[in-house]
């Protein structure tokens, strides 16, 4: 018999497409490829959402962060409080103490001005309520179709308190995994506004700082491994993350996952999987399972996680890997996508 | 949520699956035909459930996977030309054809564009007058009639700029043409509930006459899937052969007239190349002549773009249920689908994509 083969791989890979943007396996291979070669260190091969680095006897936290959202408006937010929360959010979850951002605007030609001045006041306004200062920043403008109205970088400092270790490789067999909220709120409100969708109850997104949340959750217990904030490649990429660094493998149960009916509705229309869409103000924590009630209690105690479930366990099994248990009690695997999910044809 | 909860509720689930387990006796292979339903067994782990004696292998019913090579190669040829924008469903986005993907051309500077529907096609030419805008129109039974009134729309407003590439491929001919085959192993099919709920299932009676098998028109959750397992072992336990409808909440026996209409309107019926498999007599529609000047193939003259598949690829055989993914050399480790060799790893409902993402390797228990 011949021997079984495909049709000769034919796709060149040695051009950015879109997909090396969506925070899955293209966006992880161009930092294992290109930039860990060129600039690994042990604080940046840690692939935390923030570098911790000791500076005298302070730990500090670093990130840096840049939106490119379309529309630059959308419902419960826009790019300018949303460029303030996902930077705040990814200092949080390394259980920083966000403290200043700094603000860098790429601006298309063409930009009205009255659009800029209400992106810069929802910025001010999310850096207020989140209870921290710009300080720093900076302003270029480019050719009219060289951008898409404004670019946004943040760039985050936090301080750790001393003795807070929480890192993606610190997941063990037998804790669980929290989630504070419904899943798909970001990435549904955003197709449908880009897409004129019309649905019959709006769905707005999630975008919200998240330290409070994480300071009420670490008040109550010292039981957290770590903690991300799932947003582009959704909770599946989060896991996945994490499961890949501490080589543990992660159990979902799918009935636990909460999801709003309305986001569940349009992920079944347009042929999407909520487990992969962007959040921008929801939490995972991977916690010991002897905290797990206590921080579960803090989570719900707390307005931004008062729907908070424990939505999986790390186990020892499948390193690498996300599982998940169907509600037909059956397993089946939850991969990290490739690029972005793209609409199915039927 | 009403309509879902109810057909992926795991004790009804459990149920039907005892009570197939306890109705086959015997031996059966069965098929779906549809993508979209492959894509529900994979997902919810529907073959787990069932007894080792009721085997599910999958169709040829993955639109993205079946058009042929030349099809997607002509696209790429469309999108690199300054003057087009060729708008597409978004999974073809990353099949690759002969050289290149879509999603190379978008980044090498070719426009191209997701839609959800052909009418964001229309809209799209009306809003550029200047470009000439052509919509990759594939897909079954399903997509066709939306597609069928778009070419449709576009004439009677003389929309000079917009223009179809159409590969459109039909169900009960590819059914045929599996069960012909002397390699045949499938002794019962549910067919595409979607494709049926715009047909109807006048069509498979013949098939089932002439070929001796029962066919169940299926649905899409799980629930529909298992309810048309156990009606096909039923049928072949009892040695009935029927057409049964197991989908009655969408399909009924005549199906979607006005759909119909509109496909005679503006499709003929054609011979048809589906990748992996090769041509299949009277298994395609092409635009009519009164539609002439909205075929991409011909005012573009693409006919002459011409390309064939290599010989020995397994896809064929994992397309026509004679082998599964997981019997691919290549599967999940030179073939994945970030890097896919062939078009069932690409789209989401494509059989090897589906065993990748949800069943890759034996999960530890």
């Amino acid at each position: 018999m011949a021997a079984l083969t495909c049709p000769t791989p034919s796709t060149r890979r040695e051009t950015i497409v879109l997909g090396h943007g969506s925070g899955g396996k293209l966006s992880a291979e161009l930092v294992r490829d290109i930039f860990l070669p060129a600039f690994g260190n042990a604080v940046l091969s840690k692939l935390n959402d923030q570098a911790i680095v000791n500076v005298n006897d302070s730990r500090i936290a670093v990130t840096t962060d840049s939106f490119v959202v379309k529309p630059l408006f959308f419902p419960g937010g826009n790019i300018g409080s949303l460029a303030v929360h996902g930077t705040v959010n990814d200092l949080a979850v390394g259980g920083a103490q966000p403290l200043f951002l700094s603000a860098g605007f790429i601006i298309e030609e063409g930009l009205s001005i009255e659009i800029l001045r209400k992106v810069v006041a929802s910025m001010q306004e999310a850096a207020r309520s989140a209870g921290v200062q710009i300080v720093t920043g900076d302003t270029k403008v480019v050719e009219k179709g060289k951008g898409d109205g404004v670019f946004i970088n943040t760039t985050g400092i936090g301080l750790v308190p001393n003795g807070l270790q929480l890192s993606a490789e610190l997941a063990q067999p037998g804790d669980k995994v929290l989630l504070s909220g419904p899943i798909g709120d970001h990435g549904i409100a955003i197709l449908g506004q880009r897409e004129g969708l019309e649905f019959e109850s709006a769905i707005a997104s999630d975008s919200a700082p998240l330290h409070t949340l994480v300071a009420q959750i670490l008040s109550v217990t010292a039981g957290i491994r770590c903690m991300r904030d799932p947003t582009r490649g959704g909770l599946s990429s989060a896991l996945n993350e994490i499961a890949a660094q501490s080589h543990v493998g992660i159990e979902l149960d799918e009935v636990c996952i909460p999801v709003r009916d309305e986001v569940k509705g349009a992920c079944e229309m347009l042929g999407l999987d909520p487990l992969y869409v962007a959040n921008e103000g929801k939490l995972v924590a991977v916690v010991d399972p002897s905290a797990a009630q206590a921080a579960l209690a803090a989570m719900r105690s707390h307005s931004q996680g008062s729907e908070a479930q424990i939505v999986g366990t790390v186990l020892s099994s499948n390193p690498g890997m996300v599982t998940m248990r169907t509600q037909l009690g059956t397993i089946r695997i939850v991969d990290m996508l490739a690029g972005d999910q793209l609409p199915r044809i039927c | 949520m009403k309509y879902l909860d109810e057909y992926r509720d795991g004790k009804i689930a459990r149920t039907l699956a005892v009570e197939i387990a306890a109705v086959a006796k015997r031996r059966w292979v069965l098929m779906e035909i549809c993508g979209g339903q492959t894509h529900t067994i994979m997902r919810y782990g529907l073959d787990e459930l069932l007894p080792s004696n009721v085997e599910l292998v999958h169709g040829p019913g993955c639109p993205v996977c079946v058009t042929p090579l030349e099809t997607i190669d002509k696209a790429i040829a469309l999108a690199l030309r300054h003057d087009v924008i060729l708008v597409s469903y978004g999974d073809m986005l990353r099949v690759p054809g002969s050289n290149s993907d879509l999603f190379y051309v978008k980044a090498q500077g070719g426009d191209v564009r997701i839609a959800y529907s052909p009418v964001e096609a229309l809209k799209i030419a009306r809003a550029n007058p200047d470009r000439r805008v052509v919509f990759l129109a594939i897909g079954f039974e399903t997509t066709a009639p939306a597609n069928a009134m778009a070419a449709y729309q576009a004439k009677r407003e003389d929309l000079a700029n917009f223009s179809m590439l159409v590969s459109h491929v039909l169900v009960p001919p590819a059914i045929c043409t599996l069960l012909s085959s002397p390699h045949n192993l499938v002794q019962g099919f549910i067919a595409p509930g979607h494709v049926c709920t715009v047909m109807g299932y006048q069509e498979y009676g013949d098939i089932v006459r002439d070929f001796n098998v029962p066919i169940v028109v299926g649905g899409f959750e799980p629930v529909d899937l298992l309810e048309a397992i156990l009606m096909l072992v039923r049928q072949l336990e009892n040695g009935d052969r029927r057409v049964e409808n197991q989908y009655v909440r969408s399909v009924t026996y005549q199906g979607n007239s006005a759909a119909q209409q509109i496909l005679k309107d503006v499709f003929e019926i054609t011979d048809q190349k589906w990748r992996g498999i090769g041509t299949i007599p009277r298994s395609g529609l092409r635009l009519r002549e009164e539609y002439a000047a909205y075929d991409a193939d011909r005012i573009f003259n693409l006919e002459l773009i011409t390309a064939d598949e290599p010989a020995e690829c397994i896809s064929a055989q994992v397309l026509q249920g004679l082998k599964k993914p997981t019997d691919c050399a290549a599967f999940s480790i030179r073939c994945t689908p970030e890097n896919p060799l062939g078009a069932p790893m690409v789209s989401a409902e494509g059989a090897c994509a589906a065993y990748y993402h949800y069943r890759r390797r034996a999960i530890a228990s």
